[in-house]
């Protein structure tokens, strides 16, 4: 397991590598000029234009830029914007509130998921596992802008439960409405890959063993179907945690939580390459090692499987 | 079974309790400590020579105080001079008010306008109001015309402190309009504190204003102001501190105007406003504005070269009815090339040729040999009511003058002025002009004027007449020359005006005294009273 481990980690060298560079080329391909942009419609003279594309060397060959960059890298400088700010800085301030956001969206799918999973795995074809089928496809379906301004409306300015927007409230409070709103098609996704599981496991022959040896239903349920149900679960949980720290620009748009998704789009429309390369790339190496930790978790559910 | 029971209850307790938790730490948590919290964009800077944005002078006006200042119409005020005078609107002499003091307690004196002013003109700091330092003498020095070789002097000749209180500016030509250029934010004074290290002075501005900052800059967060008690000038507060909030959608702004979670927005999203006038009565806000839309004509690519075809398509476009349809009516169409709150506006000005008149623009069109080939419509994708007036325009041009070949070309915003810049367009574009400080000079010379316009549009005419204008010793004068301009740019009709925006805001019961200007002061915030 621990060569393994090391296997995986020595392949996120030239995955890093590969995306630094892609990610590079891709944003030096988008149309437009960044430092045209930047002054809006006010004339801009040109020794200011020159100095700023000096400053950050526009006028280089793109892979000069790259190798430029890829230094500045190595010495642990993610380089500045176009505005001047340093991009360590800006991603500093901005991660924290993914980071919040989507551990509190990721523990709502998980605690609710699983649990309404459960609830209607266990009462197959009954009332609550039509409920659950029924409510889960319904929030599958709605698109997640409709949910957010709804929720919005509804508990942050008719029925003030919750702030309508921002994060002056801080963690938990600000979060809650928008965490649930973005974790709301993740949970849908948990519950019936769990129920699924679940009601088909149950009719497995181990379980009808287990009953025959006169264990506690609780115990049959916990740890013997439950567990063996959650292999599915669990790989769709480590992705969506992945996804989920890459930010949601919408939800965070929304509720103005200012995360890490809106500063990839807005930098984007800017053509800021470096605060684009370094957001990505970071995603990139959380991406891979919540992977890995998927990977390694499935282990502990099914001793059959192991990593040599 | 029980263990699950157990789960599912756990879970029901656990919904409740964060439910409480939300609850209490709602609506209710913004107490009445005589403050406000307005929401807007964020700023790109709060350098005071760095921005062009209104956003950054939102908090700037607050900050710092010019010499110069401008009254609720427009009127010039002085502020932190005491005089501003000249006899031949080349070199000017600034007395500066004494006894005034930055946030830190250094004296505001002649050199914290020159050093700030220089620092803005070094081309190599590649400041975004470089520009507007341009009048000046020995501006070229600091800014050489190929941006590559290193200026001779990083200190503008023009600009001198005589003595503490005296500045003494000299211009490379005459200019009347100078005292409203001061009005300008990038015109602030810095202290010497400022320049041991920029960086940090952006994140925690010292300025000379009635606020000061209370804490840091919070990036994408909010900007705290409180009023500063060193301050000797006439924008004494009459709250107790304002808070800038950024936000970066506009519609949640609005919804948190509404949830009361801010106190003023100053511009509603134009598809709420309707819903906005219902749900806010008296609290709904408008106020005209000086922002301009034109029509531009590429004259460089000879194919719009008839001043009668040019005006044939001015006459063929239905300004209210486009004004009714995508505006809800709240805009001002345009009837002279100046909006209604720049001194020198003439009612009217444009007359026949601003006027819906489909038969008379037929008649001209004809006169003028119709139009052969694609019309190509040039906008930016800056905002989604461009590109449905432009259907309207193109419309109107089908039916009244029989231009069936139309097409569309949306530029994404962030190339549009580019795009405009290369003359790289083939068809008419928008353009508009936001003013820089309220002057006749600042719209007929940058949209106009033979140095910047984009349409390829050549008057020696026209550029005698606002040098002219330039030159005037009292503004009276002045201003006759530049309406002198203004005819001679309506004759030709190289531009056509469409419409002046309104400002459309709106404010929660909590405060009142609420004006917000049509200028680059925007939002009086000191004088916003808090219940």
């Amino acid at each position: 397991m621990r060569r393994y481990t090391l296997r995986r980690l020595l392949q996120a060298v030239p995955v890093f590598l590969g995306t630094t560079l892609l990610i590079y080329l891709m944003v030096f391909a988008l149309p437009g000029d960044p430092i045209n942009a930047l002054a809006g419609d006010k004339p801009v003279p040109e020794s200011v234009v020159a100095a700023l594309r000096a400053r950050y060397h526009l006028d280089d060959p793109l892979l000069v830029q790259y190798g430029k960059y890829m230094i500045g890298l190595l010495h642990g400088d993610l380089g500045e914007n176009y505005d001047g700010q340093r991009v360590a800085d800006m991603l500093a301030g901005r991660w924290g509130v993914t980071l919040r956001l989507a551990v509190t969206a990721w523990a709502f799918e998980l605690v609710f998921g699983i649990a309404l999973g459960v609830w209607a795995g266990l009462r197959r074809g009954r009332l609550a596992d039509t409920l659950v089928l029924g409510g889960t496809t319904l929030l599958i379906a709605v698109p997640v802008f409709v949910l957010g301004y709804g929720a919005q409306l509804l508990f942050g300015v008719r029925w003030p439960v919750f702030p309508s927007a921002g994060t002056d409230e801080g963690w938990p409070v600000g979060y809650l409405l928008p965490a649930m709103v973005l974790g709301s098609l993740g949970l849908s996704y948990v519950a019936r890959l769990t129920r699924t599981g679940l009601a088909e496991n149950l009719r497995a022959d181990y379980v009808r063993t287990a009953r025959a040896k006169g264990l506690s239903r609780a115990r049959v349920v916990g740890r013997h179907t439950l567990r063996n149900s959650l292999i599915p679960v669990v790989t769709y949980l480590g992705v969506d945690l992945g996804a989920l720290m890459g930010g949601a620009i919408v939800t965070e748009g929304i509720f103005n939580l200012p995360g890490i998704g809106q500063q990839v789009f807005q930098s984007i429309q800017l053509k800021e390459g470096p605060v684009v390369v370094g957001a990505v790339t970071l995603l990139v190496l959380i991406f891979l090692v919540v992977n890995l930790a998927v990977d390694l978790l499935y282990g502990l559910l099914d001793p059959r499987i192991r990593y040599e | 079974m029980t263990h699950l029971r157990n789960v599912a209850g756990l879970t029901a307790i656990m919904l409740t309790v964060v439910t409480a938790a939300a609850a209490c730490g709602g609506d209710g948590a913004r107490s009445g400590d005589g403050t406000f919290v307005v929401g807007h964009a964020e700023p790109d800077h709060l350098v005071p020579g760095n921005t062009t944005s209104s956003y950054a002078f939102d908090v700037l006006s607050g900050l710092f105080e010019n010499l110069v200042g401008l009254t609720k119409d427009g009127k010039t005020v002085n502020q932190a001079a005491a005089s501003v005078t000249s006899t031949d609107q080349k070199v000017w002499t600034i007395k500066i008010r004494p006894g005034q003091r930055f946030h830190n307690g250094e004296p505001v004196t002649a050199t914290s306008f020159v050093d700030a002013w220089n620092n803005a003109a070094y081309g190599p700091n590649a400041y975004e109001a470089n520009d507007y330092f341009s009048h000046f003498l020995g501006y070229a020095d600091l800014n050489p015309e190929d941006g590559k070789t290193k200026p001779k002097t990083d200190k503008l000749s023009g600009l001198q402190a005589v003595d503490e209180s005296t500045l003494k500016v000299t211009l490379s030509a005459p200019f009347s309009q100078f005292p409203l250029l001061l009005t300008y934010p990038a015109f602030a004074p810095m202290p010497k504190a400022a320049f041991t290290d920029l960086k940090a002075y952006e994140n925690h501005p010292i300025g000379n204003g009635p606020y000061q900052m209370s804490g840091d800059w919070q990036r994408n967060g909010a900007i705290k102001l409180v009023p500063f008690a060193g301050y000797t000038g006439t924008r004494k507060p009459r709250n107790k501190g304002v808070t800038w909030k950024s936000y970066s959608n506009a519609d949640t702004t609005y919804t948190d105007l509404r949830a009361g979670r801010i106190d003023i927005m100053q511009t509603i999203p134009a598809a709420k406003v309707p819903e906005a006038k219902r749900i806010l009565g008296d609290r709904f806000l408008t106020r005209q504005m000086g922002t301009t839309d034109y029509l531009g004509f590429p004259l460089f690519t000879g194919r719009f070269n008839s001043p009668d075809l040019r005006r044939a398509i001015s006459m063929a476009i239905d300004r209210q009815g486009i004004n009714k349809a995508v505006y809800n009516g709240d805009y001002i169409p345009a009837d002279s090339l100046l909006p209604a709150v720049i001194p020198g506006h003439r009612p009217n000005a444009c007359g026949e040729a601003c006027t819906y008149d489909p038969a008379k623009a037929k008649q001209l069109f004809d006169k003028a040999g119709g139009f052969k080939g694609t019309l190509e419509l040039y906008f930016s994708s800056a905002q989604p009511t461009y590109a449905q007036w432009m259907q309207i325009v193109a419309n109107s041009l089908k039916q009244n003058l029989g231009i069936t070949d139309i097409q569309f070309r949306q530029i994404p915003a962030a190339d549009y002025f580019s795009t405009l810049s290369k003359k790289a367009e083939k068809g008419p574009y928008r353009q508009n002009w936001e003013a820089d400080y309220p002057s006749a000079q600042n719209y007929l010379e940058n949209m106009w004027g033979g140095a910047g316009n984009k349409m390829g549009w050549k008057s020696k005419e026209f550029d005698d007449l606002i040098a002219k204008g330039n030159q005037a010793g009292s503004e009276q004068e002045a201003l006759r020359f530049y309406n002198q301009a203004e005819d001679v740019a309506l004759r030709e009709m190289p531009q056509i005006p469409l419409w002046t925006w309104a400002g459309q805001g709106g404010r929660s019961k909590r405060v009142d005294n609420v004006t917000i200007t049509a200028y680059s002061n925007g939002l009086l915030a000191h004088e916003v009273t808090v219940k």
